[in-house]
């Protein structure tokens, strides 16, 4: 029961985008229409998956204190490996995702999830959180983009909706409609979310701020407190 | 010139990194609480920037495209970034320690900051020379500067206002994001009134 906890509380409880709030910057830019958010969420996924997988197998032999390089190192491998076969077998999705393919290296969901869980569990438990964490991280980036495109756009995967498709309001497929429906979303999830799990209860390990949040109420806050 | 003019300009309004381009939200939403820090995390940003640029320009022009090596460009250039931070933090602690004190714990941050390693894989992209590379860089790096700086101050009205339950903390500053970026949306079109 208990394993299979480690994947379902990614997708909602632990929500990486809508209730951790990591991974702010490819959210927001590919969920201007629904297949770029799937595209992105499933080359993450993947990238996620086996990085926790080689992260947990490897965690006795990566010595503590260089973790953080030999993690990116790690991660920027398998980024390139997809970013390559994207490039081969969807040249479509890499126009579409541009820059933000190759920036999934500095995603902080999935340096995250290597700190704070990898690390620390078994190879078995680490694929099924990074399961968990992929398929939350698509589904909220995929309810981002539906409501960006059918608002937006007045299309859904490309088809167009009769009434909607004259009717549309440009500006939420535009980049300040981004941060709009972002934060619509996080104040829904606020209001009827019912854990109200507060981030330092998961340790704010892999979060790049915890040095200046300063509340040293993390493992690395504690860390930077102590320097 | 004008090209210079004209790249440093769309890159601080027309193409802000934070504001249109959704690159940095993370130091954005999480720094920008105080002037202070908002200003020391920018200057950190600003000067890893023009060094990454700096640094990642020639190794991407005369080493990976001449050896066919165009693949290595995520890892080089992550590995590059991470290593520079701390050369940069090294050699900031040990001759300038006064601005070591102020930008020092902005530093370490940077690495996993997706605005450095965003310029430098852009300026590759768009095929720029290495001046107008670093151009580029200065001027996302300005324009960082300057999103973070106007945010701080939104941010700090917005903290003393009574806002509904639901909306307190996050959600009520990206709102004041979506905002702040529909202001920069109206710089649109002003260079190419400006330079033909």
């Amino acid at each position: 029961m208990k394993t299979l906890q480690h994947f379902s509380k990614g997708i909602i409880k632990e929500n990486p985008v809508l209730v951790l709030v990591l991974g702010t910057c490819p959210t927001l830019a590919t969920s201007t229409s629904v297949l770029n958010a799937l595209g992105m969420g499933a080359a993450a996924t993947i990238v996620l998956f086996f990085s926790n997988i080689l992260i947990s197998a490897l965690r006795k032999v990566i010595p503590d204190k260089v973790r953080i390089p030999c993690y990116i190192v790690l991660i920027a491998g398998l980024v390139t490996a997809v970013q390559m076969l994207v490039k081969a077998y969807a040249p479509d999705l890499d126009q579409a995702l541009g820059i933000y393919l190759p920036l999934i290296v500095v995603n902080c969901i999935i340096l995250g999830r290597a700190e704070m869980f990898a690390s620390k569990n078994r190879v078995f438990d680490s694929a099924l959180d990074a399961l968990g964490m992929g398929v939350g991280f698509t589904l909220a980036l995929f309810l981002m983009a539906t409501i960006r495109e059918v608002f937006g756009n007045g299309t859904f995967c490309g088809m167009e909706i009769p009434v909607l498709a004259d009717n549309h309001i440009s500006i939420l497929t535009m980049a300040p409609g981004g941060f709009f429906v972002f934060g619509i979303l996080i104040a829904a999830v606020n209001k009827f979310g019912k854990h109200k799990p507060r981030k330092k209860d998961f340790g704010c390990a892999g979060c790049p701020h915890s040095e200046v949040c300063g509340k040293g109420t993390c493992p690395s806050g504690k860390e930077a407190a102590d320097k | 010139m004008t090209r210079f003019i004209i790249i440093l300009l769309s890159a601080v309004f027309i193409n802000n990194y934070v504001l249109s381009r959704f690159l940095g939200i993370c130091p954005f939403l999480g720094v920008s609480k105080k002037l202070n820090s908002a200003t020391g995390m920018s200057l950190a940003v600003i000067f890893v920037m023009l060094m990454a640029t700096a640094v990642t320009w020639p190794i991407q022009n005369y080493l990976l495209t001449p050896y066919d090596l165009g693949y290595l460009q995520t890892i080089v250039f992550i590995l590059v970034i991470a290593a520079l931070v701390q050369l940069v933090e090294i050699v900031l602690k040990r001759f300038l320690p006064s601005l070591h004190r102020s930008l020092g714990v902005y530093l370490p941050l940077i690495t996993t900051n997706c605005a450095v390693l965003g310029v430098t894989i852009l300026n590759i992209d768009e095929g720029y020379t290495f001046w107008e590379a670093m151009v580029n860089s200065l001027g996302s790096g300005l324009g960082f500067f300057l999103a973070m700086v106007m945010f701080s101050g939104v941010r700090s009205t917005i903290e003393e206002r009574n806002i509904p339950k639901s909306f307190r903390g996050l959600p009520v500053t990206l709102i004041a994001a979506s905002i702040t970026s529909l202001a920069f949306m109206g710089f649109g079109g002003v260079i190419e009134n400006l330079f033909g």
